[in-house]
């Protein structure tokens, strides 16, 4: 055994160190000077690698999004113009994710800064965070909201030069204030991790049944802007006139195939009330309609009629007259709708 | 020389937490990501012995606990890792030579690590380890783990050999 007493000497001295970081806790002290080093130094570092592996990534992903019939299709072409297709595939995904997120946006009125993806954590460390390509350069400040065109998809937790940490709405260090479409009821949602969201209801008279939406609520002290899309109720616990209500909600956003999110620098002037929400599902169809899905998903979607919004002052009128969240580009509502962040971003 | 070994062993560690973060979270792995980070600081230790294996796996952790999107409090990985990687390096004599007790040794080095940080997560309260975060992200976590370890362990080890033997020999020779 190789010098045995020094070995133990030097575990012993990083069992203190570690030990002592962990009671300094993460979020303040050393803990935080180190992570915000890391967020400086290695930040840059993974937004280059980010995007020198994004071939793999839309890899990865055009597999995962692309119907049997497009891949047979695919497989008869040969390797260059398969690559080719799979690149395009990825960016009208992409541009359909930006197109949604715009529309969302522009309903909103809010001022949104687009930004990407490029690492995720580990589910084996327990914490659902994501690391987005925008910072404080870009103007964004730790507790912004982050959407995407789905609905809410969480906050920022930390902020470094070029990059941020977004905490997801399913992490359960995750609270938001939210309300039942249509009703004043307020509640609040929690993360779950993989299980479903966990809602609480802040009054016991509250009717709640399988199916209501949610969205978010300024009320019960939240800082999130109010009127963003959260996810559907599952199940109801407890019955009406109990002290507390639980209910459980299956969030919008699919949390496993985020890429193209936007961090809301500005609250809007006025609560967009219930007018974010994707349009009623029809019989069978999954609620949240993902905006890579299969092209017979997204024209379902397209051919939806919106809900009507409610009459509000502040609604501009192209936001109005707005038939649908289509998520196709190029198509002239999804032109119509863009014009509106883009004025609402310059405020 | 020693310098030149610890830079080396650093730029590996860098490039690991680099493709963990960046590549292998962002493939769509069902359940959990594949724990490169572990296999290679695991990998080193085996080489290098139970003082340098600590401080390597010391230093890996500490990377995992503070590099984006790491949240949670600092030290969790670094406490944990340094342990195992202690242990690992143990059995550095023993593993001299064969080509299947290293990633039996790793493997189990793997498991312990895994399991200890939700341990630890646990003894402190952190109300992201609930019982169905553990059971679904540890045996896909671990699967993963072991499938890689064939092609992460014999070039790491490989790596970190050449490194021990090019500094001992320029030891010899001064």
């Amino acid at each position: 055994m190789r010098d045995s007493r020094r070995t133990r000497g030097v575990l012993v001295v990083l069992v203190l160190v570690s030990l002592t970081l962990i009671a300094l806790n993460g979020n303040s002290g050393p803990g935080r000077a180190l992570r915000n080093g890391a967020g400086a130094v290695l930040g840059p570092v993974q937004r280059v690698a980010a995007s020198a592996f994004r071939p793999i990534h839309s890899f990865f992903g055009g597999i995962g999004k692309n119907s049997q019939a497009q891949i047979d299709e695919l497989q008869r072409q040969n390797d260059a113009l398969r690559l080719a297709e799979r690149a395009s595939q990825y960016a009208r995904c992409r541009a359909g994710e930006l197109d949604a997120l715009l529309h969302i946006a522009g309903l909103g009125q809010y001022p949104i800064k687009a930004a990407q993806v490029i690492a995720v954590g580990p589910r084996q460390g327990f914490a659902w965070t994501v690391e987005i390509d925008a910072g404080s350069i870009d103007g964004l400040a730790a507790g912004m909201t982050v959407i995407n065109g789905d609905g809410l998809v969480g906050r920022v937790k930390t902020v470094s030069g070029s990059t941020s940490v977004v905490l997801l709405a399913i992490d359960p260090s995750f609270n938001v204030g939210a309300r039942v479409e249509g009703t004043m009821e307020i509640a609040i949602a929690g993360g779950q991790g993989t299980d479903p969201m966990q809602v609480q209801m802040l009054s016991g008279q509250a009717l709640l049944q399988p199916g209501d939406r949610m969205v978010t609520d300024t009320r019960a002290g939240s800082t999130f802007p109010g009127g963003i899309p959260i996810g559907t109720l599952l199940t109801v616990r407890g019955t009406v006139g109990s002290q507390a209500r639980y209910a459980t909600l299956q969030p919008f956003v699919n949390f496993t195939t985020i890429d193209l999110v936007g961090v809301i620098l500005q609250h809007p002037r006025t609560d967009p009330r219930d007018t974010l929400l994707p349009p009623r599902p029809t019989a069978g169809a999954v609620p949240s309609s993902p905006a890579c899905g299969s092209p017979s998903a997204a024209s379902a979607a397209a051919g939806q009629p919106f809900p009507a919004p409610a009459p509000s002052p502040s609604a501009t009128p192209g936001s109005v007259a707005t038939p649908g969240p289509t998520r196709r580009p190029g198509s002239s509502p999804s032109a119509h709708t863009t014009a509106s962040p883009t004025s609402s971003t310059g405020r | 020389m020693k310098y030149r070994r610890i830079a080396m062993v650093a730029v590996m560690l860098v490039t690991a937490v680099l493709i963990q973060t960046v590549v292998l979270t962002r493939i769509p792995f069902p359940g959990a990501t594949p724990d490169l980070v572990l296999l290679v600081a695991l990998s080193i230790a085996l080489v290098q012995g139970p003082t340098r294996g600590a401080i390597v796996c010391f230093s890996a952790g500490l990377l995992l606990d503070v590099v984006p999107p790491a949240d949670g409090a600092v030290g969790r990985w670094a406490l944990v890792l340094c342990l195992v990687g202690w242990f690992v390096g143990r059995a550095s004599d023993a593993v001299e030579g064969s080509a299947g007790l290293p990633l039996l040794v790793v493997a189990g080095g793997v498991v312990a690590s895994l399991v200890g940080y939700a341990a630890v997560g646990w003894l402190i309260g952190d109300a992201r380890v609930t019982t169905s975060a553990v059971t679904g992200a540890l045996p896909p976590a671990v699967l993963y783990d072991l499938l890689f370890s064939p092609f992460v362990v014999p070039v790491v080890m490989g790596l970190a050999r050449k490194l021990e033997v090019t500094t001992t020999y320029a030891r010899t020779v001064r």
